[in-house]
């Protein structure tokens, strides 16, 4: 594609993005007041926006989303620190995958929501609760795609390093983990957005801190907008966390051919 | 050991088992080389006695019919692969693992040269894998660079250049390296015919200049005959050596003028005819006993 085309082309793409909100919201707007919904189990997204503003004024607002983003941060980083060296250790050696593999088809498709009751029994309700919800989530996100890059090494890239004589850990290093590494990318991309999930379950259903509580507390308490208005907070935390981990995917994957400019054919 | 035999058509130094020396001499030494793979549809004889020497300072060109075990062999040579029997010296010590010595420069640059590190970094992993100290790696990679025609592109990645020059970083990495002997497995059947005359005075250039040993693995027949002052003619599979042939070309060679010379086209005339032979089915005398 030229650059004139596309530059022309990207702030129509964004137009249209901003567009496809603003009817969003209208509609919503809408919806309440045209009576299709009762207002007071929907309320119009101007009510909304604005308790949500609000909010961000409040220090108890963000004291909640600090310990939801704490959740998710320890959780994921614990899973994706044991998910990458469980992952190469294992993905190294055709042994030891035989003699997994089973087991982690059986593990692997367990919800973790169904792990809810156990958490209470093993921490009540506390942190721990939601970070184990949320490392058996993101583990086998991060784990399978490592097992996957570890597999991808490709043969003569080895035997290069072999015959310049590389041992067994500087492979690993230079041959090894920079071929895994665009998988575990997309595993820890992944696993960012299901630890979000695993957290604001994890605070809804148990009442571990965070702004899961936070959404339970104000439904109960009848705060609807203020409930609507938590729950945009968790879309828009959502949104940042991908684009966050797109960016850091962007620039520790400048090289791979998936984000790089130059085709060579 | 090797039978000389007198040839009627003007080739005197031809035999047809491979060449060996005085140990000494040798700086490469394949002795009665043999690799059976075990598959599932039982055991397949890739290669079953080589043994030829290299002497130091050598340009040999290895070439064969496809299939006929060339890969296998260079393998075995820079210790990726262990032989089934027999056994491969440098310079007296028997290779057991790819030795610090020498250097390989694959087919394949595209997956040899690792796309994650810059040019730079490529020739330079592995001086730093030896740890070699800064200043004298940092003189390496530029004289390396320099020798391969590359020192504008330290900071590029391989894919951003093009396959000949992405053939030549990895001939610098070999360069850099200081192997004492260098291993070319088809370095150029992947590039096209312009770039790969280049490569082809660029090798001679290299070897001329560093006084290493070279052996060249190649299906072109042209290319061994213009590169070598040996070429070593492989039956096919199981395989044996049919021939192993003196290139007497003048030591200067330069595309036009070597490649029209009646002495390149009677040699090539006749490794051709070897290899056909050679896929035919024809085996030397020495390989029915």
């Amino acid at each position: 594609m030229d650059k004139t085309k596309k530059a022309r082309r990207r702030p129509t793409k964004q137009l249209l993005g901003i567009a496809g909100i603003i009817g969003f919201l209208l509609t919503w707007e809408a919806i309440p007041w045209v009576g299709i919904v009762d207002a007071r189990f929907l309320p119009p997204a101007s009510e909304v926006t604005l308790a949500l503003v609000r909010d961000f004024g409040l220090a108890a607002f963000w004291l909640a989303v600090g310990e939801t983003m704490l959740a998710w941060f320890i959780g994921l980083a614990l899973a994706v620190l044991a998910a990458t060296l469980l992952g190469f250790i294992i993905g190294s050696s055709a042994f030891l995958r035989g003699f997994t593999n089973s087991t982690v088809e059986f593990l692997r498709p367990i919800p973790s929501v169904a792990l809810i009751p156990l958490a209470v029994l093993l921490f009540g309700v506390k942190m721990e609760s939601s970070l184990m919800l949320i490392m058996y989530a993101s583990f086998w996100q991060v784990f399978i795609q490592v097992l996957y890059g570890v597999a991808d090494v490709d043969n003569v890239a080895m035997n290069t390093a072999k015959s310049y004589g590389l041992g067994q850990f500087a492979r690993i290093r230079h041959v090894v983990f920079p071929t895994t590494l665009p998988y575990l990318m997309t595993g820890v991309r992944l696993a960012a957005s299901v630890a979000l999930i695993l957290a604001i379950t994890a605070e809804l259903v148990i009442g571990s801190p965070g702004l899961g509580r936070e959404i339970a507390l104000a439904q109960s308490g009848g705060a609807i907008s203020g409930m609507y208005a938590l729950v945009l907070a968790t879309g828009l935390i959502g949104v940042l966390v991908n684009l966050a981990m797109r960016f850091v995917e962007r620039k520790t994957l400048s090289w791979h051919s998936s984000v790089r400019a130059e085709v060579i054919v | 050991m090797p039978s000389e035999t007198t040839d009627k058509n003007t080739l005197p130094t031809r035999t047809t088992t491979g060449r060996t020396v005085q140990n000494d001499e040798a700086m490469l030494s394949v002795r009665g080389l043999k690799k059976v793979y075990q598959t599932d549809g039982g055991p397949i004889e890739a290669v079953r006695n080589l043994t030829f020497d290299l002497r130091a300072g050598e340009l040999a060109c290895l070439v064969g019919p496809s299939g006929s075990g060339k890969t296998t062999l260079l393998k075995c040579i820079s210790g990726l692969m262990a032989p089934t029997e027999g056994q491969v010296l440098l310079d007296g010590v028997e290779v057991s693992g790819p030795p610090k010595k020498m250097a390989v420069v694959f087919q394949e640059y595209g997956r040899s040269l690792f796309p994650w590190m810059r040019v730079r970094e490529n020739v330079e992993l592995p001086l730093k894998n030896q740890r070699v100290p800064k200043d004298e790696r940092d003189r390496l990679v530029n004289e390396a660079l320099e020798a391969v025609g590359l020192s504008h592109v330290p900071k590029s990645y391989p894919w951003q250049l093009s396959g000949g020059m992405q053939q030549r970083v990895a001939i610098a990495r070999a360069v850099a390296y200081q192997p004492e002997v260098l291993l070319m497995d088809e370095p150029f059947a992947a590039v096209d015919a312009q770039t790969r005359a280049d490569l082809e005075d660029l090798i001679r250039t290299v070897w001329k200049k560093l006084g290493i040993t070279v052996l060249f693995v190649t299906h072109d027949i042209d290319e061994s005959v213009y590169l070598g002052e040996r070429v070593i003619i492989l039956s096919s599979s199981p395989t044996v050596i049919q021939e192993d042939l003196v290139i007497d070309l003048p030591a200067e060679r330069d595309q036009l003028n070597t490649r029209s010379l009646p002495r390149f086209t009677e040699l090539r005339h006749h490794v051709y005819e070897q290899i056909q032979l050679a896929k035919a089915g024809h085996r030397p005398a020495a390989a029915a006993k």
